[in-house]
C-alpha cells in the first residue's frame, strides 16, 4: 500500500538514510526500531510531507506521490503522530483535536457542539475519561499524548504513523492504546509503529524493520521476534541484562519525612535512601512521584514536611539549597528544565557550578572548558566540541549532559525523573552503568520510572505510590511487575 | 566567527552610511561635528546599555525617558534649590536611579507582574511625578552657582574628547566584562534563554532578573545628570520623552532579541552610534527635521530585515 524506495536523505555532514526500504500494507502493523540517530525520524518525515528525500521515490498503491507538505500527505490519508508533543496547551481538547479542521457553521463559525461532539467519540474510542472542554494545560503529558492520538484517529487516516506514541503512558494507558491499535488494524488500517518499548513491538508487530547508521539493518516476521533478535538488529550485538547488586545494610542519606505536596495535600509521604542504594519510585502517571521528586529538590514549596540529607535539613522552595548540599535532580522534561538547549554543552555543564571556575566572579575560561572536556571524555558525549549547541544532540546525549552538570560536582544524592525517556538501547545502558557506578560511590539514587522493567532492573528497594500516597515498599527480590503494578493500582 | 555575525552586519551598514554622509556633506568628518556627535552617543550609550542587559533577561524597561525628566527636576532642586554638595546631589540622583530599578525588580520577580506592564506604568507615573513636583515649570540650573565644576564636567570634555563619551567607553568595558566574563553575565544569558532550566540548575533567577533592572536604573542615572546638564533646562512634560526607545532600538539594531538569551555590549554601542548618525545625517543632509523619525524607523527597519535575512541564509548555508 505504501511504499518507500532506495530513499536517501543527507544532513551537512551525516546521511540519514541510505538506500532505505520500507513498505507497509493494508491491516498490518510494522514496526520501526532502532537506535536515536539510526534515521527512524528522518524516514517519518519523509512519510508525512515534513521533508523531501534527497533520491528514492515513495509509491502510494503502487503508484509515486511527491509528499511536498503535511497537508498532502493528510489528503493522501496519512497521518503522523509524532514523538514531540505538538498540541496547544492554551486550547482546549477538542479544540486541539480539530485544529485547522473545525466543524463550521455558516462557513466561518465554530460549530462547538459538533466538535465536541466528535471529540467525544474518539475519546471513548480511546478509554479516556477527560472531558473534551478540559483546557490541554491542566493535562498530565500523558493524557496531552493521548490527545495526540485522538487526533490522528480523528483524521481517519488509511496509514498512521506513530512515533514513540507510548514514551510516557502507564501500562494501563498503553494497553488501551495497542488494544485500539488491534481495531485499527482490522479495520485496514495500515500502521508504522516506532518505539523503544520491545515489549510492546512483541505484542502488537506483524512484522519489523531494523535500520542502523542510516541504512536497513534486517526485518523479522511475527514469528521471529524476540527482545534478542531485536536488540541484535538494532546495536548489532548483545547487550546483557545487569544482575542485582548485593542487599547490604545501609546508613540513611536522604530522609523524606511527612512530605505533602500542593497536588496532594491530604497525602504525605515518607522515604529513605541510604548512601549507595538505588531506590525506585513506581506508580501510575499523576500518582504524584514527579511532584514529590520536584518537592525534595525544591524546584516547588513543600506544603509540609521535612527533607533531611545526611542530618542536615534541605530547606523549602529552593534549589540552591539543595544543589549547594549536593542534592540533585535530573527532570523529566529535559529540553526544558534539564538544560538550556541554545546554549552550548560547556555552559550547560558548568552552569549549577559556575562560581567554581571563577575568581572574583569572573569566569576562567581554561578551567570551565577542561571540566566539561573531562566530562564529555567521561561520560562519552556524542558532540562534535564542547562548544556545540546541546540543541544538537540524541536525546541520549541529552541526557548525559544533564548528568554531567551533576557529576562535574560532588553529588551525594541524585533524583532521576524519567532518565531514560525516548533514549535508545544503547545510551540507555551507558545511563544504567554510570547511575550503578554513582551508587558504588555512596551516592543515594531515586529513580522515577514509568518503564517497569527499567525500575526492576535497576533498583534496590522499590517504593509504590498511589494517588499520592506511599501504597508499599517492596525489596528487589519480592518486586515483580506483577506485585509492583498491584501496589500501584491501590491493591493493599 | 559565526559571534560577531550580527555586530559586523550593523558595523558595514555604520561604514556605508557614514561614507555616504560624507560624500554628500564634508562637515560629517569635521572637528566641531564630531564631538557633537561624540557627546550625543555618550548620553545615549550609557543608558542603551541598561536597556540592553535588561532585555537579554527577555524583559523591557520603559521608564528611562520619563526618569530622566524625574530625576533632572529633583537634581534641579537640590542644587539650585537647597544648594546641597554637588557630589552628594549626583549620588543621590543616581541612588534613586537604583532605587526605582529595585522596585521594578520587585515588582516584575515578586509580585511576578509583566516587565512591560511594570515599566509603562513606571513611564507614566515618573513623568507625571516630574510635573507634579515641578508645578509643571521647567526647572534649570540658571548660573550654576556653587556646582559649575560639576556643569562644565558634565558638558565639558577631557583632552578634547567629551566627558559623555569618555563615560561611555569606562562603563561599556566594565559592563562588557560583566557580561561576557562574569558569573552574573552568564547567568543574566540563561535566565533570558531558559528562565526554568536556570532555576533547575540552582540559579536565584529573581535576583538576576531584579539586578538586570537595577544596572538599567544606575545607569539612567548616570545618563540624566548628563542630559540635565546638556539641556540646562528641564521641561518636566517633555524632557526625555520617547528616550527609552532610543535605548531599546540600539540594542535590538545591536542584536539583542526581545526574547531574551541574546545581545551583546559591542552591538549596543554600534547601534547607538548608527542611530546618532541617523540624526546628524538628517541635519547635515537639510533633509525637513520633520522626517527625523520617519528616518530613523525606516533604516531601524531595514537594519533589522537585512539582519534576518542574512541570518536565515547562513542558517541555510551551515
Amino acid at each position: 500500500m505504501l511504499e518507500a524506495r532506495a530513499i536517501v536523505k543527507r544532513y551537512p555532514g551525516v546521511t540519514a538514510l541510505d538506500q532505505v526500504d520500507f513498505s507497509v500494507g493494508p491491516g498490518e502493523v510494522v514496526a520501526l526500531i532502532g537506535e536515536n540517530g539510526a534515521g527512524k525520524s528522518t524516514l517519518i518525515k519523509i512519510l508525512g510531507g515534513l521533508t523531501h528525500p534527497d533520491s528514492g521515490e515513495v509509491l502510494l498503491n503502487g503508484k509515486a506521490v511527491g509528499l511536498s507538505s503535511v497537508s498532502e500527505a493528510i489528503k493522501l490519508g496519512i497521518g503522523v503522530i509524532h514523538q514531540e508533543l505538538s498540541n496547544l496547551d492554551n486550547l482546549d481538547v477538542a479544540g486541539n483535536v480539530f485544529l485547522g479542521r473545525e466543524p463550521r457553521q455558516f462557513g466561518f463559525l465554530i460549530d462547538r457542539r459538533e466538535m465536541v461532539r466528535r471529540t467525544q467519540f474518539f475519546l471513548d474510542k480511546l478509554g479516556l475519561s477527560i472531558s473534551p472542554d478540559a483546557p490541554l494545560s491542566s493535562l498530565s503529558i500523558a493524557h496531552q499524548q493521548m490527545v495526540e492520538i485522538a487526533k490522528a484517529l480523528s483524521l481517519e487516516a488509511k496509514i498512521l504513523v506513530m512515533d514513540e506514541p507510548t514514551s510516557s503512558l502507564t501500562s494501563g494507558e498503553t494497553k488501551r492504546l495497542l488494544q485500539v491499535i488491534g481495531d485499527l488494524r482490522a479495520a485496514g488500517v495500515a500502521i508504522v509503529y516506532v518505539s523503544h518499548r520491545l515489549e510492546e513491538v512483541k505484542v502488537i508487530a506483524d512484522r519489523l524493520v531494523a535500520l542502523r547508521d542510516g541504512k536497513n539493518a534486517g526485518g523479522l516476521k511475527r514469528e521471529e521476534i524476540s527482545t534478542e533478535a531485536m536488540v541484535r538488529l538494532m546495536v548489532g550485538r548483545d547487550i546483557q541484562r545487569q544482575a542485582g547488586r548485593p542487599a547490604v545494610a545501609r546508613e540513611p542519606r536522604l530522609q523524606v519525612k511527612d512530605l505533602r505536596t500542593a497536588r496532594y495535600p491530604l497525602h504525605s509521604v515518607s522515604f529513605d535512601i541510604g548512601k549507595g542504594e538505588i531506590v525506585g519510585l513506581a506508580g501510575l502517571v499523576g500518582a504524584g512521584r514527579t511532584e514529590v521528586a520536584q518537592s525534595v529538590f525544591g524546584v516547588h514549596r513543600r506544603v509540609s514536611g521535612t527533607v533531611t540529607l545526611d542530618g542536615e535539613e534541605i530547606r523549602s522552595g529552593s534549589p540552591h539549597d539543595s544543589i549547594q548540599r549536593g542534592l540533585y535532580l535530573a527532570p523529566e522534561d529535559r529540553r526544558h528544565e534539564g538544560l538550556i538547549t541554545s546554549m552550548a554543552v560547556r555552559e550547560n555543564i558548568t552552569l549549577p557550578g559556575l562560581s567554581r571556575y571563577a575568581s572574583v566572579g569572573l569566569i576562567q575560561k581554561p578551567k570551565e572548558a577542561a571540566i566539561s572536556e573531562e566530562m564529555r571524555t567521561k561520560l562519552r558525549i556524542k558532540a562534535p566540541t564542547v562548544e556545540d549547541a546541546v540543541r544538537g544532540l540524541s536525546g541520549g546525549n541529552q541526557q548525559k549532559v544533564v548528568l554531567a552538570k551533576w557529576l562535574s560536582l560532588e553529588p551525594k544524592c541524585l533524583v532521576f525523573d524519567e532518565p531514560t525517556r525516548g533514549i535508545d538501547v544503547g545510551a540507555r545502558s551507558e545511563i544504567y552503568e554510570l547511575m550503578r557506578g554513582l551508587a558504588d560511590e555512596g551516592v543515594a539514587i531515586l529513580v522515577i520510572s514509568s518503564d517497569m522493567e527499567e525500575v526492576l532492573g535497576l533498583s534496590d528497594r522499590i517504593v509504590v505510590m498511589h494517588e499520592g500516597a506511599v501504597s508499599g515498599v517492596l525489596a528487589r527480590e519480592h518486586a515483580t511487575e506483577e506485585s509492583v503494578m498491584h501496589l500501584a493500582v491501590g491493591g493493599a | 566567527m559565526p559571534k560577531f555575525g550580527k555586530e559586523l552586519g550593523i558595523f558595514f551598514l555604520l561604514v556605508v552610511l557614514c561614507i555616504f554622509t560624507q560624500s554628500m556633506n564634508h562637515q560629517f568628518l569635521g572637528a566641531a561635528n564630531l564631538i557633537n556627535l561624540a557627546s550625543r552617543v555618550g548620553m545615549y550609550g550609557i543608558f542603551g546599555i541598561g536597556a540592553a542587559i535588561v532585555i537579554i533577561t527577555g524583559g523591557i524597561d520603559l521608564t528611562v525617558g520619563s526618569m530622566f525628566a524625574l530625576l533632572g527636576v529633583l537634581m534641579s532642586i537640590m542644587l539650585v534649590d537647597h544648594k546641597w554638595n554637588p557630589l552628594l546631589a549626583v549620588a543621590a540622583t543616581i541612588g534613586t536611579g537604583c532605587v526605582l530599578g529595585v522596585f521594578h525588580g520587585f515588582l516584575i520577580t515578586k509580585v511576578k507582574l509583566q516587565p512591560f506592564v511594570v515599566t509603562l506604568c513606571g513611564l507614566l507615573f515618573y513623568r507625571g511625578l516630574a510635573q507634579f513636583i515641578a508645578k509643571d515649570e521647567t526647572k534649570g540650573f540658571g548660573g550654576a552657582e556653587g556646582f559649575k565644576w560639576l556643569k562644565e564636567f558634565a558638558t565639558g570634555n577631557v583632552k578634547g574628547v567629551p566627558t559623555s563619551f569618555v563615560l561611555l567607553i569606562i562603563i561599556a568595558i566594565i559592563f562588557s566584562v560583566i557580561l561576557h566574563r562574569s558569573v552574573y553575565g552568564r547567568y543574566l544569558f540563561a535566565v533570558g534563554r531558559n528562565e526554568e532550566a536556570a532555576r533547575y540548575s540552582g540559579i536565584n533567577t529573581p535576583r538576576v532578573i531584579a539586578g538586570a533592572y537595577v544596572i538599567s536604573g544606575l545607569l539612567a542615572g548616570i545618563s540624566a545628570i548628563l542630559f540635565a546638564f546638556y539641556t540646562n533646562s528641564i521641561s518636566p512634560s517633555t524632557h526625555g520623552s520617547f528616550y527609552e526607545l532610543y535605548g531599546i532600538a540600539a540594542a535590538v539594531l545591536g542584536g539583542c532579541s526581545l526574547r531574551g538569551g541574546e545581545g551583546s555590549i559591542i552591538g549596543v554601542l554600534l547601534g547607538t552610534v548608527l542611530l546618532q548618525v541617523l540624526q546628524n545625517l538628517v541635519n547635515l543632509l537639510g533633509i525637513p527635521s520633520s522626517l527625523n523619525f520617519a528616518v530613523m524607523g525606516a533604516v531601524i527597519l531595514i537594519g533589522v530585515t537585512a539582519d534576518r535575512l542574512l541570518h536565515r541564509r547562513t542558517a541555510m548555508a551551515s
